[in-house]
């Protein structure tokens, strides 16, 4: 993996940058010392790092607004980051780079259950979201793995999902507006508490953008009644293929489970050893959950468990309290840091169609042998969002080149039959280089015009989401 | 011109000279007045994929939606945004297609709960101004890879490329449904019911009301539910316990009937004047209606969205635009669209909402960049 060459000029102006950054911002929000900043030099793809210039973490938008008309003046690239729990390296800074931090942007702005939304400034947490609203019945629903940490930022630049997106889908429907700053430092609204925009949908195209057209600082957010209760039904088979089946014919049948989470043999083994939640040891396994009044989730599962025993599991088991439920969750829960005991790991997030799921299973299967990488399998049967882990040894020279090779053919795999590189986590720098498996060059280009409008300079996260090839003419 | 194929759709935009007036089956005649000759989509007719277990449909932007509604629902599917029929409100003939569905972001009472057009969209196959074929999203629920075009296309109106092919999420017809009816209340008291069963957990799929004089007598306060049968039954009762006390209950095909004619917005049919589609924060809907009321003496008034989407029949006249307006304390936040109006009021006034200095800067930025000849659909958004 490739970041472009630091631009000398800027880094030899470092302490009269950090001077005028100190001017515009309150004390201690400027960041620069060396062992300060090591904290920003990655994030959740911790393979790839890079000590920022320097880091500034500002509380309110003019104050994002000061830093980005001078970051604009000097020519200097920013990188926004969330919480940094970007599994593709979207906050992955270059030495020559301001890292825009939006921690203390963490204030609730105004909650409205009238009108059902909420406004947050942008730092703030996804649960911490929830939290401000779930003592009156109602909750944020997208709701990505890394949830307790993770900043509403981050979620709109990477268009996070979740484990219940299958019933809610994910942040883009549910976002309704955003303040946010240009790359020039003019502050822009963009949608509010009403649904749709009047012009064109400016707002669903930052939604997913990277941080590459703009920093959000504050978002207004769709909440929604919590639902009376949840229950899960886990499932075993002995064949993938079977459990696939299951699933189409679950969502076939029109029961809307809110979610249905599949995990292969290798992962079941993994968590079973890991925290112990009493899974069956069988080749797949399903958690599906539905929601309602009690009356409503009995309907559904019973409906589901019908449709399940069609298909002979080796195993079903019906939660019948909270208890059951937790041990039900505990593995799927705990199934990356089960697989991160064994080894290191690069988490994939490739989606395809559900109707291809057994043969692109297969595939992966055989793709692992050849490369002599084990491949666990954890993922958001309902919507097709694989999450391939691949265990390697960071330690061991040539497996992390090894592991991006098998990564790369599983997500070129996933394009072939027809589905994406990235279903939630966003390109960031991990998928960069592959965007030509997916698009076009015309595909490509289209994209990065839409970039020239937003940023002409590219100086907003510029290194990302597209190949460096690409974009080096854009990027001065 | 109606070309049958992407490449002759390419090479028409290619060979074009002047302004185009992009097309799907042209039942949609929102926007400013423009000239120009007549690109349709109607040529480029069929569905490509259709895979019920993955609850995805790949069809050509002609492609009638009548024809992909039938095909979803011999499969006991349907579009979940319940796109609404504007034939009978704005008195136009022809047959909708689906490109113009997501051209204009068409959406119905379901909104409310699923989401919109743009939000069932998986992906577009495109025709930009410079003829170069495109391609953003594909045919899988969840993809974030690169720029979300998509979203930007749909709800575009053929401003930035005419759309060959798009790919839909699809969801099952509930087994059942029913509908709570109050009467009489004014908006006021209408919205603030419609705001309480929205945030309470019974899953309300459509909320809406209809005044006196929409509704040819008393008002009519609207409350759906969806689902399985026992679901649908358990909720109607949780709500006629406490919000919906006292309401009538309407159930199946009846029930269906009050939502397809709030969809269509039936009761400005055949009636004269304009209409105004106004997109508001729901409680700020009868601070709305109570000044268009004043400023146009017998308006009528839809609600649907709980209060959060306002449609006004009034006599002909100027704009009717809420933002330059403030109402107590609380300045209205949304966006206004003359969705009918003579052709005189076409030519004079603005039919979308004006855009403020930054989005106006970035909405012909992006025109420049799609169709930097400026030839599609020019100034239907009045950019």
């Amino acid at each position: 993996m490739q970041m472009p060459t630091p631009n000398a000029r800027i880094i030899s102006r470092k302490p009269q940058i950090v001077d005028h950054l100190k001017a515009l911002l309150p004390d201690g929000a400027v960041i620069h010392e060396e062992r300060e900043t090591k904290a920003y030099e990655c994030d959740a793809l911790t393979a790839y790092r890079c000590p920022p210039l320097c880091v500034v973490l500002p509380e309110n938008t003019q104050q994002v607004a000061a830093v980005m008309r001078l970051c604009h003046a000097e020519r200097i690239p920013v990188v926004p980051r969330g919480a940094g729990t970007s599994l593709a390296g979207g906050s992955l800074p270059t030495a020559d780079a301001v890292v825009l931090g939006t921690a203390r942007l963490n204030g609730v702005l105004e909650t409205d259950y009238e009108n059902r939304f909420i406004r947050v400034q942008a730092g703030r947490t996804n649960l911490s979201v929830t939290g401000a609203v779930e003592e009156d019945g109602f909750f944020y629903a997208p709701d990505p793995s890394s949830q307790l940490a993770c900043a509403i930022a981050g979620n709109i630049a990477m268009n996070s999902g979740g484990a219940h997106c299958l019933k809610y889908g994910v942040t883009t429907n549910n976002l309704m507006g955003v303040t946010m700053v240009m790359a020039d430092g003019e502050v822009v609204e963009i949608g509010g508490p009403y649904l749709d925009a009047g012009g064109l949908d400016l707002l669903g195209l930052i939604c997913g953008s990277e941080g590459q057209l703009g920093v959000v600082t504050e978002a207004t957010l769709r909440i929604l009644a919590k639902p009376e209760g949840a229950r899960p039904v886990l499932i075993g088979y002995d064949s993938n293929d079977v459990a696939g089946r299951c699933v189409s014919d679950i969502i076939k049948s029109g029961i809307l489970p809110v979610a249905i989470e599949f995990m292969d043999r290798p992962v079941i083994r993994a968590t079973e050893a890991f925290v112990g939640a009493g899974y069956p040891d069988c080749e797949a396994l399903l958690i599906i959950e539905v929601e309602g009044s009690e009356a409503e989730i009995r309907d559904q599962l019973s409906r589901i468990i019908e449709i399940a025993r069609r298909h002979d599991p080796v195993e079903l088991r019906e939660s019948t309290s909270e208890e059951e439920s937790t041990a039900i969750w505990l593995g799927r829960k705990s199934a990356f840091g089960a697989m991160g005991r064994i080894n290191d790991y690069m988490c994939l997030d490739g989606t395809i169609p559900v109707s291809e799921l057994p043969r692109v299973l297969t595939r992966i299967e055989e793709l692992s042998a050849d490369y002599g990488l084990d491949v666990g399998n954890v993922f958001h049967a309902g919507d097709g969002n694989m999450h391939p882990l691949i265990l390697f040894d960071a330690n061991k020279p040539g497996d992390l080149e090894k592991c991006e090779a098998l990564g790369a053919d599983i997500l070129r795999l996933c394009v072939d039959v027809g589905g994406c590189l990235t279903g939630e986590h966003g390109v960031g720098v991990e998928k960069r280089d592959l965007m030509g498996a997916q698009y076009s060059p015309d595909d490509l280009e289209i994209q990065l015009a839409v970039k020239d409008v937003f940023d002409p300079q590219w100086l907003l996260n510029p290194a990302k989401v597209f190949p460096l090839d690409v974009t080096e003419g854009r990027r001065t | 011109m109606i070309p049958e194929t992407e490449e002759d759709l390419a090479e028409a935009i290619r060979a074009a000279s002047g302004n185009l007036r992009i097309q799907g089956g042209g039942t949609r005649d929102i926007g400013q007045s423009i000239t120009g000759e007549v690109l349709s989509t109607a040529g480029l007719a069929g569905v490509t994929l259709y895979e019920p277990g993955a609850l995805t449909l790949v069809a050509k932007a002609g492609t009638a939606l009548a024809e992909i509604e039938a095909l979803l629902a011999r499969e006991g599917q349907r579009l979940p945004f319940e796109p609404m029929d504007h034939r009978g409100l704005l008195g136009t003939s022809g047959t909708p297609t689906i490109g113009g569905v997501v051209a204009a972001n068409v959406s119905g009472p379901r909104r409310i709960q699923v989401g919109a057009a743009r939000d069932f969209t998986l992906g577009v196959r495109f025709v930009d101004g410079t003829g170069a074929v495109l391609k953003n999203g594909g045919r899988v629920m969840k993809n974030v890879t690169g720029y979300d075009l998509v979203k930007l296309m749909a709800g575009s109106w053929g401003t930035l490329g005419v759309m060959s092919e798009v790919s839909l999420k699809v969801g099952a017809i509930p087994e059942t449904e029913a509908t709570l009816i109050a009467h009489g209340l004014d908006v006021s008291q209408a919205v603030a019911a419609l705001s309480a069963a929205l945030g309470s957990p019974f899953d309300i799929s459509g909320a809406g009301h209809l005044d006196g004089a929409a509704s040819g007598g008393e008002s009519e306060t609207r409350i759906r539910i969806e689902g399985l049968a026992g679901s649908v039954a358990y909720r109607i009762e949780r709500l006629r316990e406490g919000i919906c006390a006292g309401w009538e209950l309407v159930e199946g095909a009846m029930s269906a009937a009050l939502w397809q004619e709030l969809r269509d917005v039936t009761p400005f049919h055949n009636k004269p004047g304009h209409v105004w589609r106004y997109s508001v924060k729901p409680s700020d809907a009868p601070a709305l209606t109570g000044w268009i009321a004043r400023e146009r003496p017998g308006a009528e008034f839809v609600l649907d969205w709980g209060g959060g989407l306002v449609w006004a029949l009034v006599e002909a006249g100027a704009e009717l635009r809420p933002n330059a307006l403030v109402l107590g304390e609380n300045h209205i936040s949304g966006h206004a669209t003359l969705v009918r109006a003579d052709e005189k009021s076409r030519a004079e006034l603005s039919i979308f909402e004006p855009l403020a200095r930054i989005e106006a800067r970035i909405t012909e930025g992006l025109f420049q960049k799609f169709d930097p000849r400026r030839i599609l659909n020019h100034q239907r958004m009045g950019l």
